[in-house]
């Protein structure tokens, strides 16, 4: 009920979409209380917790430059704005980028599998990454290793070259780009195994990227980072009409004013930035860019315009809260906590929609 | 509203369309009919911008069509598509609000004007009692009603129908096609539209386009068009089959 909203009472609920399909201001309000939530429980939390109106003051006093009268040690203060608030602007950030990027390639592909690293984006990141943990030479730009460079590298020129091989044919090309980025990411993986069996000492260091986390955030990478992703969330979210003209088809978008072939270039390029920079600076994450975008349709209605912008949000503050969890556990890797999370969630999702709306 | 002069289509080596030429004027009501592999659904192709011509010009209202973007197109010209699956839940509601795109502000979406549109589409069609379900629900033929509400709803001055009736049974296939005749002989809108079956195409269009290999081989009346020594050279079958359709 999204389009309609406002002129139609709908005679049937649509499962989950009942409570809220005539409120998505109510749904994003929600979401942006739960990251708000989940940011101040980020930076709170910890091997050093420091107490939620603590936390709030520090950032109150630091980032707004109220006077708020110092009630905590000075090495809270370092932790906060030199190492929490840095991590967890990167999760959400990077979060949010994928949760949209997800959305755009779900409604691109119009395949509800898709998720950021569909066209071989995440395949193309890890050999990068592998590549450059082999390489011996150690340089750093901007704060960003190597790895991180060719990482970002690898993710775009995966998807550039799916693109590109799968242009050949003109009949499905929707098919024909998820056949390719299939085909393209399994000669990667074997890529990446090869450099893994090469790689020696650095297996371990190979296989920490693989598994994504946000411990070496700092305010360095985040400025590189977050305008790479937010331009590309940005952009997308300016084409939501296209994707919502997709949703009938290629042929049938045309016929809605869609310059179909243009439009799916440039929603291409934009996901894949967005996916790259993301892989970049927090590796691979699974799970927050299939599940963010679908949960939202569940609550809004597959309108882009709505999904995209509330994708953001749920993104973000799963990515934040999935950040929290990993470091409460012992700073385990990010991507088993949002697939320990994500899977069951996602199934639950599933059944519950079974009965009477699907995804 | 509609003109093909001299078009011809290739599929790689193979023409589909062969110097076809033939005008529809401003609210007309116009069926495209002819045998599998004819060239009908090249021809609708061809009006609605997908293909271009290897020689020969196609112009909507008045305008050569290679000089009209697509928003431009999908404002003059409606096309019913052809079943379409959807990837996700859509409410009724949703698909017919998509026959706004060519309409609605690019970044604020939807605003008055259209969500009236959309309103008086479905009454227009009669669909109202399916909103709020999903699309993907529905039968065959109230999922081709949503399309058409669709269609109505881009309020274009021309709408092409590709087989509007192909998955229907009789009751939906007259209730499609009242609908199509009534937009027509109501709101003026110009219908061209590809059909297969020649008994609804005689019953409900006064002007019929036979296309055989690529090529108009009759085009008028459907007493003209449907003779029994062109029905039996065209299509193959004995006219009287058709007569009783019919």
């Amino acid at each position: 009920m999204t389009h309609g909203a406002g002129i139609i009472v709908p005679r049937r609920g649509l499962g989950l979409r009942g409570a809220f399909s005539r409120r998505p201001v109510a749904v994003a309000a929600v979401g942006i209380a739960l990251l708000a939530v989940a940011l101040v429980a980020g930076i709170a939390a910890g091997s050093v917790a420091i107490a939620p109106g603590d936390t709030l003051g520090i950032l109150g006093r630091r980032l707004l430059g109220l006077d708020i009268p110092r009630t905590w040690p000075a090495t809270a203060e370092t932790i906060v704005m030199e190492l929490r608030l840095p991590r967890v602007l990167t999760a959400m950030i990077v979060g949010a980028g994928l949760a949209v990027a997800g959305a755009a390639f779900q409604g691109l592909l119009r395949n509800p599998l898709a998720d950021p690293y569909v066209l071989g984006a995440a395949s193309g990141a890890a050999l990068g990454a592998a590549v450059a943990v082999i390489i011996p030479v150690r340089t750093l730009i901007l704060e960003f290793g190597l790895l991180h460079v060719l990482a970002f590298i690898g993710a775009l020129g995966a998807v550039a070259v799916v693109y590109r091989l799968s242009r050949v044919g003109t009949s499905a090309p929707m098919t024909s780009l998820l056949l390719t980025g299939y085909a393209v990411g399994s000669l990667l993986a074997a890529g990446l195994a090869m450099a893994m069996y090469l790689s020696g000492s650095g297996l371990r260091q190979i296989f920490a990227y693989l598994l994504g986390g946000f411990e070496a955030s700092s305010w360095m990478r985040l400025a590189v980072a977050a305008p790479l992703i937010g331009i590309a969330s940005i952009g997308i979210l300016l084409r939501a009409r296209s994707l919502n003209g997709l949703l009938l088809g290629e042929d049938a978008a045309a016929h809605l004013g869609i310059d179909v072939r243009r439009e799916r270039a440039i929603l291409m390029a934009l996901a894949s930035l967005a996916t790259a920079a993301a892989v970049a600076v927090s590796g691979l994450i699974g799970f927050v860019g299939l599940v963010a975008p679908h949960f939202v349709r569940l609550l809004v209605g597959p309108n882009a315009r709505l999904v995209l912008p509330l994708a953001a949000l749920l993104g973000a503050s799963l990515m934040v809260g999935a950040d929290l969890a990993a470091r409460l556990l012992g700073e385990i890797p990010v991507g088993v906590v949002t697939a320990v999370i994500g899977a069951p969630f996602f199934l639950a999702l599933l059944r519950r929609a079974r009965s009477g709306y699907e995804l | 509203m509609i003109r093909l002069d001299g078009v011809t289509v290739t599929y790689r080596d193979r023409a589909a369309l062969r110097d076809v030429t033939f005008h529809v004027e401003p609210g007309e009501r116009v069926a495209v009919i002819g045998p599998n592999g004819a060239g009908k659904s090249t021809l609708l192709r061809v009006v609605a911008g997908l293909l271009r011509p290897v020689t020969g010009t196609v112009e909507l209202t008045g305008e050569r069509i290679e000089r009209l973007d697509r928003m431009a197109i999908a404002q003059r010209l409606a096309v019913v598509p052809q079943l379409p699956t959807l990837p996700f839940a859509t409410a009724v509601e949703e698909v017919v609000a998509l026959g706004r795109l060519p309409h609605e502000h690019p970044l604020r979406g939807l605003r008055p004007a259209d969500r009236a549109a959309i309103a008086a589409a479905i009454d227009r069609v009669g669909v109202g009692h399916l909103l709020g379900r999903d699309a993907r629900e529905l039968s065959l033929g109230e999922r081709q009603l949503v399309l058409l509400a669709m269609a109505v709803a881009q309020r274009a001055p021309i709408l092409i129908l590709d087989e509007p009736t192909v998955h229907l049974d009789l009751r939906h296939q007259v209730e499609v096609m009242e609908l199509v005749g009534d937009l027509n002989a109501r709101d003026g809108t110009t219908i061209l539209a590809v059909l297969h079956d020649l008994g609804l195409a005689a019953h409900f269009f006064p002007r019929l386009v036979l296309l055989d290999h690529g090529r108009v081989v009759a085009d008028g009346p459907p007493s003209e068009v449907l003779s029994p020594e062109r029905i039996r050279e065209v299509f193959g079958v004995d006219p009287e089959f058709v007569r009783l359709r019919a």
